[in-house]
């Protein structure tokens, strides 16, 4: 589907400038980090927390294990969407039990994805408490889902997309706003 | 991103001969996803959740039963058993009596285990379920193979360029068949090796080298998969006594340590007959990977079965 750019919602500073207000909100409400494990959806919600636990490693000096979900297998429009879905592994490495999991994704939408990710992490174990970190709440909830910490809150109409460009992934860093074609 | 170049476009696995390098790629890479969740606290993902799954096992089976079982399980899928025994079979239903009936319950796909070479296939026409082969007569053994090739590429970290020798009864094996058909098209050298009379003329149009001589097999492999001697065979004189099968082409300790490379690795795809086409050391030993084979075997039939529910027919 060719989209169209309304506009640019974020450069390069501004999303590391987000990426930091975020981390200091985390450790603001979890001051205890011995309990704290991050864990991000594959692909951009995973390098997001990688650099939100670099992040806290600066700020405090020390290691929180990170985590990224493939939720493919979790999905519930596998037979519905036209395009096949392809299975990436999913590697958490620690023990859930007891933590404190921030679960970080790229942009909150309909809330589905992250039903998938809580499906999916309650099935490693049963953390003491699972807290949501988004780059971008774009609003129309689908489930009653709501997000602990938003980088930035955008309103924005369904025929609209959000598309967040990191370096990991696209080579670039960006959030722009595009109509959908 | 990291999207498959191609789309599964198959109801049915039915062997690897049909099958292209990128179909074969692709449930390589899928199986890896899998392996994974099968190291969970909870060893389940809901992927095919309503999904029935009919296991058809028409002849003997553990390991290929269990693990399809399982892995049918592991995705959330509800499964039942039918056996040979204790069915209408025995009251002499046909196999396509049996499976349109089994699919006018509403099943979505079925495994078949059969005693004839292209049963699967026959099914396949009469059904709309998905069809996976699970070894038909001396045919095809598509899943075993596809295993057998996980574990190597796992272990060895490619398959292209590698000496793989199957060694034993190639005649009457269909793990034999499946992994020449898929080691070759991956590029991976294929030789047989065993008495002639338990080789078939002119398998070497498969794409396969052809040996007689145990040593050479050995010498030359980076990965040795050791045949089951089918001993119920041994009475149709295909080989004069299993003590003279045991000397000619018995997989020992001493033979890996005169011949063999350093980092060989052993494949049996089970029921080991321990002492006749492998030794006890060997199959315990630390060149062994039979064990990882059926761990494995889980994470590749949850793939192909993931895959296979992806298909949608008249697209």
């Amino acid at each position: 589907m060719p989209l169209k750019i309304k506009s640019h919602l974020m450069d390069k500073e501004e999303i590391g400038r987000a990426i930091k207000r975020l981390s200091h909100e985390i450790l603001e409400r979890n001051p205890d980090i011995s309990m704290l494990a991050i864990v991000g959806i594959k692909y951009r919600g995973m390098y997001l927390a990688e650099r939100i636990a670099k992040e806290i490693r600066n700020i405090k000096g020390a290691e929180i294990p990170v985590g990224a979900l493939d939720i493919t297998l979790y999905r519930d429009d596998v037979s519905q969407v036209s395009e096949q879905p392809v299975v990436h592994e999913t590697t958490i490495d620690f023990d859930v039990n007891g933590k404190i999991i921030i679960l970080v994704d790229d942009v909150l939408y309909t809330g589905r994805t992250v039903r998938c990710a809580l499906d999916e992490l309650i099935d490693f174990g049963r953390p003491k408490m699972i807290q949501l970190a988004v780059l971008i709440d774009r609003g129309h909830r689908e489930l009653p889902i709501r997000p602990d910490f938003v980088g930035k809150s955008i309103p924005t109409s369904l025929e609209e997309a959000v598309e967040v460009k990191l370096n990991e992934s696209d080579g670039q860093e960006s959030v722009i706003l595009c109509e959908k074609g | 991103m990291a999207k498959n170049s191609i789309k599964w476009t198959k109801k049915d696995l039915l062997g690897l001969e049909e099958l292209s390098v990128e179909e074969i790629t692709m449930i390589l890479d899928t199986a890896k996803s899998f392996k994974e969740v099968s190291e969970r606290a909870v060893k389940k993902v809901p992927a095919l959740r309503g999904k029935t799954i009919a296991h058809l096992f028409l002849e003997p089976s553990t390991r290929t039963r269990i693990s399809f079982e399982l892995a049918a399980k592991r995705l959330s899928a509800d499964t039942i058993g039918v056996s040979g025994a204790g069915s209408s079979i025995l009251k002499g239903e046909t196999l396509k009596d049996t499976a349109k009936n089994i699919e006018a319950m509403k099943v979505d796909m079925i495994i078949v285990r059969h005693a004839s070479s292209g049963a699967p296939h026959v099914l396949s026409w009469f059904v709309s379920a998905g069809v996976l082969n699970a070894g038909d007569g001396a045919h095809e053994h598509p899943t075993q193979a596809l295993l057998d090739m996980f574990t190597i590429r796992e272990k060895k970290g490619k398959l292209a360029g590698l000496n793989v020798s199957i060694i034993g009864d190639i005649a009457h094996s269909r793990v034999a068949r499946s992994n020449i058909w898929g080691l070759t098209k991956l590029g991976a050298h294929v030789t047989v090796c065993g008495p002639k009379t338990l080789i078939p003329v002119e398998i070497e149009r498969m794409g396969c080298h052809v040996t007689y001589d145990l040593k050479e097999a050995v010498r030359t492999a980076d990965v040795i998969n050791v045949l089951r001697i089918q001993l119920e065979r041994q009475k149709k004189g295909l080989f004069p006594t299993i003590r003279e099968y045991i000397m000619k082409y018995g997989i020992t300790e001493d033979v890996l340590t005169k011949y063999a490379k350093k980092d060989i690795l052993i494949m049996h795809p089970g029921p080991v007959n321990r002492g006749i086409e492998i030794s006890q050391e060997v199959a315990d030993g630390p060149y062994s990977v039979i064990l990882e084979q059926v761990t494995n075997g889980v994470a590749i039939r949850m793939a192909v079965m993931f895959l296979l529910a992806q298909y949608k027919a008249g697209k």
